[in-house]
């Protein structure tokens, strides 16, 4: 199988792009390009990061302000990925299955958090919730805090990754229609029994994609935080924004070894990325 | 277990033409009835009424003489089998049929013995742990049929069930649905626009067009006496002739037909003609029946075990004729000869006609 087909993929190489010399140096070209703007950074954040030793390394990422940071980027997430897993779900269904007025309506606001800069997110919800805001006097009456406060900091993170599930299932559970889900009813089974052992199944892959961009958006997220954070030290400050504060006071140790951890983040979410991409091919 | 369609009516789009419109008619109970007409009759849409995947804008469903209109499609106890299989794809072929029988909350021996002997009534025993992705279409639809009939319906609702089957498989899942009736003797309604399919298998026959129903009864009914126009040209690939009446007769260019009793003089008639009903003749050798014409042959087809004949005949109307490869070869027939044509039988209608 491989020697052939890469014969004919060589032929067509020839006859599509012309001479050695001409493939050779676009390919150089292209590896040139994602070695400056892609390897290179990724190589530096991590030799910054243990450019002082390795216990300089650890300080950095052991330091209160460090560790509550990386607590309150979980905790954003853990709020963040479960909402938008049910939200997508349900909304992916109501939008593959049925015809609604109001249906074109409910795709452009699932669309909203991508099209709609991070910042002005963030500021519609000090406008909101700030003390000025509509809601603020209300809060402030019941000592509620949103802005500059956690609760904040996960609404910012919910509505901006509200889109990632719905939109990767949606395609999905159109292409896969619902002659599976109607033989099921004829079959006896009830809604929630159709769901769990029949739709979910085979939007499975769809779902677990969604949750992975979702989750690396939702940790990753800068805009629309660090407008509702305040920068309370150790308090509002995420991953990102403990990055930034770091970076700031040119602690360069402490930036790049948060940013090592984001980084790892991003790598993590690749490989598995590529995993849910390989596994649905098979499936 | 009989089931009753009432003056069904369903619009899909507010203000639209109705996908079924004011549609009565019955299946007999332990029969196959036939659901049969070209795409977009409505006779899909009538199915899913049946099995309650739709509901009627007004109409009744009745199975077994009990009004179930209003019942929802889990507690109507229908088998239904869909054109493009819907099997469960992450589960394997034990556990799609188990599906149902699970619903029911069945001891899991009890499970497990039905299952088995679904496989061996669709004969696919060794093919039990396989995923549907693994089966050929012809397997997967008889797994289809095994997990509809798993749950004992007590009807059993066909949609183009062979319609995605090459014609091999088609015919011998046609053969083996005709055997499969008449050991299990359960009430049966197949949507199917093939009507060889219709008129070979089924008991009863309901022909549809455009959301109505254009004509019911047995097989041989509906091929012998087509009601009207519609069924006459869907039915049997029939050529189509057109003429006034006079005096008494249909003048059709060249030939001279009864005609209905309600016919006028001068009116307008048209007249089909099934491409067995004519009888080829040399010219010269006595004509075999009362209505001869001589005509000439514009085109041979061969198709299989018989040949096409396109005639043409002096009026400048063309009409096809099969003739059995044997008799075709007595005849000696090449394209442009003189033939002498005999009609056998025609359906004659009054007024224009109209594609």
């Amino acid at each position: 199988m491989f020697a052939p087909s890469t014969l004919v993929a060589r032929r067509q190489a020839r006859a599509l792009g012309g001479s050695a010399v001409v493939r050779w140096t676009l390919i150089a070209v292209a590896l040139l390009f994602l070695g400056v703007f892609l390897f290179v950074p990724l190589v530096a954040v991590f030799s910054f990061a243990f450019q002082k030793g390795h216990e300089a390394y650890l300080a950095a990422i052991t330091h209160p302000e460090a560790r509550s940071a990386i607590l309150l980027t979980l905790t954003a997430a853990a709020v963040a990925v479960p909402l938008n897993l049910v939200f997508g779900l349900a909304a992916a269904w109501l939008l593959a299955r049925f015809r609604f007025r109001g249906r074109a309506l409910l795709l452009t606001l699932i669309d909203l958090p991508f099209s709609v800069s991070p910042v002005i997110a963030g500021l519609v919800f000090v406008l909101l919730f700030g003390r000025q805001g509509w809601l603020g006097p209300w809060l402030a009456e019941r000592d509620l805090h949103v802005i500059f406060a956690v609760p904040g900091i996960v609404l910012a993170t919910v509505f901006i990754t509200l889109p990632f599930v719905a939109r990767e299932v949606l395609p999905v559970m159109q292409a896969q229609g619902g002659d599976e889900e109607e033989a099921a009813l004829t079959l006896g089974a009830g809604g929630w029994r159709t769901f769990l052992r029949v739709t979910l199944p085979k939007v499975k892959w769809g779902v677990l994609y969604g949750v992975i961009l979702c989750n690396a958006r939702a940790m990753g997220e800068f805009g629309a935080v660090s407008v509702v954070s305040g920068h309370v030290r150790g308090v509002t400050t995420t991953l990102p924004l403990h990055a930034e504060i770091l970076y700031n006071e040119y602690d360069f140790t402490g930036v790049f070894a948060v940013a090592s951890l984001l980084t790892l983040l991003a790598l993590v979410t690749l490989v598995l990325k590529k995993y849910v991409e390989w596994r649905s091919e098979v499936a | 277990m009989s089931i009753v369609v009432e003056q069904v009516t369903r619009r899909f789009t507010p203000g639209g033409s109705p996908a079924v419109s004011d549609v009565s008619f019955q299946a007999p109970a332990g029969a196959i009835t036939s659901l049969l007409g070209p795409s977009g009759a409505g006779k899909s849409t009538l199915l899913r009424l049946i099995a309650g995947l739709e509901s009627p804008d007004s109409g009744r469903v009745r199975i077994d003489g009990v009004d179930c209109t209003r019942q929802p499609v889990q507690q109507r106890g229908v088998g239904v089998v869909f054109q493009s299989y819907a099997l469960f794809r992450h589960m394997t072929v034990r556990q799609n049929i188990a599906f149902g029988l699970d619903v029911r909350r069945l001891p899991r021996e009890q499970t497990r013995a039905r299952v088995e002997e679904m496989l061996r009534l669709v004969q696919l025993e060794a093919l039990g742990d396989r995923y549907p992705g693994q089966l050929s279409g012809g397997q997967r639809q008889r797994v289809a049929f095994a997990r509809a009939l798993a749950i004992a319906p007590r009807v059993l609702l066909l949609d183009e069930p062979f319609g995605a089957l090459d014609t091999r498989v088609r015919e011998e899942l046609r053969e083996w649905l005709h055997a499969l009736h008449s050991r299990t003797g359960l009430t049966t309604l197949l949507v199917t626009h093939d009507q060889q399919e219709a008129l070979e298998i089924s008991q009863h026959v309901v022909v549809m067009s455009e959301g109505k129903v254009a004509q019911a009864g047995s097989p041989e009914d509906i091929y012998n006496h087509p009601a009207s126009p519609f069924v006459a040209s869907f039915i049997g690939g029939a050529s189509v002739l057109r003429g006034r009446v006079q005096s008494g007769r249909a003048e059709l260019g060249s030939l001279a037909l009864a005609v209905p009793a309600a016919a006028r003089e001068g009116e307008a008639v048209h007249a089909f003609v099934r491409p067995h009903d004519i009888k080829l003749a040399r010219p010269g050798e006595s004509a075999p029946g009362p209505r001869p014409v001589t005509g000439r042959v514009a085109r041979l087809k061969v198709v299989g075990g018989f040949v096409k004949v396109l005639l043409e005949l002096p009026s400048g109307d063309e009409v096809t004729v099969q003739v059995p490869r044997s008799e075709f070869a007595a005849l000696g027939l090449t394209e442009g000869d003189a033939v002498r044509a005999d009609v056998l039988s025609a359906s004659v209608f009054v007024g224009d006609y109209a594609i």
